[in-house]
């Protein structure tokens, strides 16, 4: 299982996710100006602040070479993940319907979180702990999850831990295929005991045992 | 053609800086101040003002949570 990470002028979070990936698999960087996806199984789109936020945060980048490369695999049904920034980019590039506003309080959140999984039957959260709660950092500004249409939601925040006010306290969606997912908290900084949690490698390790159901055992 | 993009959340949409703004004016001596919204100015020269709203909703804008108005800036 090979895992392609994205990196964009702006991310941040490329080396965390590629360090997360590398724990169920191999992963390589992919860098923005480039097309070749470099026949990863499945493509990480980081946190962080790609080409600086300008505009709006994910609007330029969803215009990067790579970018059209991850649409088409996403369109063939190529598996997606989108962390953050990332998350951002995939609702600017419509890969993911919705978009995220600026959270409620204004202000820069940065805490631990606890999370439902709403939807165990993605590519995504599989692998997930039976009780469905993981405990996940957030870092972000622009969070507010909000969609005119109804989503298929696979993550909320448990209640009282909302940290930005989004729309029935969503935290992920994916899209109708289930094969491109989009989430505010950071699993990649969650796989160490050593940061507290290592609920976010059951995000990636979920990703894995698809593969494997997928393709080896297939 | 010199032109103005102006870019305001979509009516519905909370507007927590619009919000911000319209209580922080009375705490500055402003009464009867209401409905504050707060967007962005995007000013452009193009050959072809057609092409507008076309850019607004590919790229100025994001259609989802935003409303655009294109205004001729005739003051040069």
């Amino acid at each position: 299982m090979k895992f392609g990470v994205v990196r964009f002028p702006g991310s941040c979070d490329e080396l965390d996710a590629l360090a997360a990936a590398r724990r169920v698999g191999e992963a390589v960087l992919l860098w923005h100006a480039e097309r070749d996806l470099q026949g990863v199984d499945a493509v990480i789109i980081p946190g962080g602040f790609s080409y600086g936020d300008y505009l709006r945060a994910g609007a330029i980048a969803r215009f990067a070479p790579v970018m059209e490369a991850v649409a088409e695999f996403a369109r063939d049904g190529g598996l997606v993940l989108g962390i953050c920034n990332g998350f951002q980019v995939l609702c600017e590039a419509r890969l993911l319907p919705g978009a995220l506003l600026p959270n409620t309080s204004l202000r820069f959140v940065f805490r631990q979180v606890e999370l439902e999984v709403a939807d165990a039957d993605t590519p995504f959260t599989c692998a997930c702990p039976p009780d469905r709660r993981l405990s996940i950092p957030v870092k972000h500004t622009t969070g507010r999850y909000f969609s005119p249409e109804p989503v298929r939601v696979v993550l909320r925040y448990a209640p009282g831990h909302n940290p930005n006010g989004s729309q029935d306290d969503i935290a992920g969606v994916c899209n109708e295929a289930g094969n491109v997912f989009g989430l505010m908290p950071h699993p990649e900084h969650a796989v160490d005991p050593l940061t507290g949690s290592t609920d976010g490698l059951s995000i990636f390790a979920s990703i894995a045992q698809g593969h494997v159901r997928q393709h080896v055992l297939a | 053609m010199r032109a103005r993009v102006l870019v305001r959340p979509k009516a519905g949409i909370l507007d927590p800086q619009g919000q911000a703004v319209e209580r922080a004016l009375p705490a500055l001596g402003f009464s009867g101040v209401a409905n504050v919204h707060i967007g962005r100015l995007i000013e452009l020269d193009v050959e072809d003002p057609g092409q507008l709203p076309r850019m607004c909703e590919q790229l100025l804008a994001n259609p989802l949570i935003e409303e655009y108005e294109i205004v001729e800036d005739t003051s040069r």
